[in-house]
């Protein structure tokens, strides 16, 4: 598992030729989110650049961005979230995936952080 | 929450600080204040623990005042206040309270306050005013401003104040003050707490029943952790505030309404009563008669989005054939109502409950409808 500094994750798989990588919120985020409502996903096929808004996620408080951490083509959403949005919250970091996407150049992932890097990320953070 | 985003030199700290840090708040600035926003249990679950039990609120970063005469009369105070504000506070009986509003000379509203008559033997001509944090420094110079000879302004900056609400705050409250428990609502009393000497009225911010406790600096921790040993009261931050006063279709200043605002257009004629409305006599009063004469051309309505999308402030309502009507000035997820919830203002032939609309929300028409606030029932006691 990789993290960006925007606190979302990316687990990459193999599937044939393609990587396909799925994204998340960290757990982290998902805290500081506060109970989420509602998430905004994108369409299946929908192609993004990295860094693109590619999702939104309501909590009670406000409305935040999920960006496409890696460019690429959506092949498959969340559909959980639809009646159970608060999953974010219960298990951000598996059940509550937001979508997947079929990257276009792996060599993006170079330089992320990992789950212990992340973890001093986040306490130089505070 | 714009005001978190307002930049202030120093941050206030309230009385209750350290116990907000200590029961695991979230603090974030506020008005000037530091305030708690959530506490560990969450925004969601605050909420819907004061709607079903009840919650203890930390409002001390709100204005408290009273107004005077030297005279020692009620009449001359009552008179003076009736200039500044569109209520009637001259027929206040002891121990009465009131919503109104401080209007500009345009009729825009410069804030919204509570006003009310001390009940207290000895004390009965004096006026006590509760008004907004992010205006209180205005207000009371915008009160200075027109202050006769005669009449005081006493800042009560020694006073904190808290708020007990929801179904079971009556229960908790009643314990120690037996007449709390019949207290007319929008009416107050100056009583102990357990020794301790506080103003309380049975009025609030949630729709709920409940009380707000005006209580000295010193003595209000004391107070709040007595009152947390019940298991009933839990503490409720600013987000579950935002989200309550929502879903009980009441106005925050600063988004429902302002000084562009008039209190007709925002639906709070009810706060005028009608001899004031006729006669006038206080400043924006051309306004307000020229908003009833020929009706306001945009009205507050409340917004139900259609789906789970929760249509944030600023989002723009246009009628179904995409014409820009009007625009949401609060709206969020309430969680009684399990789903999003809304106010704005829309031009006056949309704002019969039931017209369908659109909301733009990043960029997609997403239908709505206008509806009649509050979204869940108010519980206030009547007796």
């Amino acid at each position: 598992m990789k993290y960006t500094e925007d606190h979302e994750w990316i687990q990459l798989a193999k599937d044939g030729d393609s990587d396909i990588a799925t994204i998340g919120v960290s757990a982290h985020a998902a805290e500081q989110l506060g109970d989420v409502v509602y998430v905004e996903l994108p369409e299946v096929g929908a192609e993004f650049d990295k860094g693109d808004d590619a999702a939104v996620v309501e909590s009670v408080k406000a409305a935040s961005e999920i960006y496409a951490p890696l460019g690429g083509g959506i092949t498959a959403v969340n559909e959980a979230w639809e009646d159970a949005p608060e999953t974010v919250n219960a298990a951000p970091e598996t059940d509550g995936w937001f979508f997947k996407m079929k990257i276009t150049d792996s060599g993006e992932l170079d330089g992320m952080m990992d789950a212990d890097a992340y973890k001093t990320f986040l306490d130089s953070d505070d | 929450m714009n005001e978190c985003q307002m930049n202030s030199q120093k941050t206030k700290h309230t009385q209750l600080y350290d116990l907000h840090v200590a029961r695991g708040a979230k603090m974030v600035p506020f008005a000037g204040y530091a305030m708690p926003v959530q506490y560990p249990m969450g925004v969601m679950k605050e909420h819907l623990h004061c709607r079903a039990a009840a919650g203890l609120f930390d409002v001390s970063h709100m204005g408290q005042a009273f107004i005077i005469s030297d005279d020692g009369t009620f009449e001359t105070a009552a008179a003076f206040l009736e200039k500044l504000v569109p209520c009637d506070v001259k027929s206040l009986e002891p121990g009465q309270q009131r919503y109104t509003q401080f209007l500009n000379e345009d009729g825009g509203i410069l804030d919204d306050l509570m006003v009310s008559r001390l009940g207290l033997e000895g004390h009965q001509h004096w006026i006590y005013i509760v008004v907004n944090a992010g205006r209180k420094d205005a207000d009371f110079a915008h009160i200075n401003k027109h202050l006769p000879n005669g009449l005081k302004l006493k800042i009560l900056d020694d006073m904190s104040l808290i708020a007990l609400q929801g179904p079971k705050a009556a229960d908790v409250l009643s314990q120690y003050i037996p007449e709390a428990a019949t207290m007319a609502f929008m009416s107050s009393l100056d009583v102990p707490i357990g020794g301790i000497w506080c103003h309380i009225s049975r009025s609030g911010y949630t729709g709920e029943d409940g009380y707000e406790i005006a209580v000295k600096h010193g003595d209000v921790q004391a107070i709040c952790e007595t009152l947390l040993r019940h298991d009933e009261v839990e503490l409720i931050g600013l987000g579950a505030r935002d989200s309550l006063r929502l879903e009980a279709g009441l106005c925050l200043y600063g988004h429902d309404i302002d000084t562009t605002t008039s209190p007709v257009e925002a639906g709070l004629l009810w706060s005028i009563q009608k001899h004031r409305r006729t006669q006038g006599g206080f400043i924006g009063a051309a306004r307000v008669q020229k908003d009833i004469a020929e009706r306001p051309p945009r009205r507050r309505v409340g917004i139900q989005p259609d789906g789970r999308a929760p249509a944030r402030e600023g989002t723009i309502i246009q009628n179904t054939d995409g014409k820009d009507i009007g625009v949401i000035t609060s709206g969020g997820f309430g969680p009684s109502a399990e789903g999003p919830v809304a106010m704005g203002y829309v031009k006056r032939r949309y704002s019969r409950a039931g017209t369908d609309v659109n909301l733009l929300i990043r960029g997609k028409a997403k239908p709505a409808k206008v509806v009649k606030v509050p979204f869940v029932p108010n519980n206030f006691y009547r007796g």
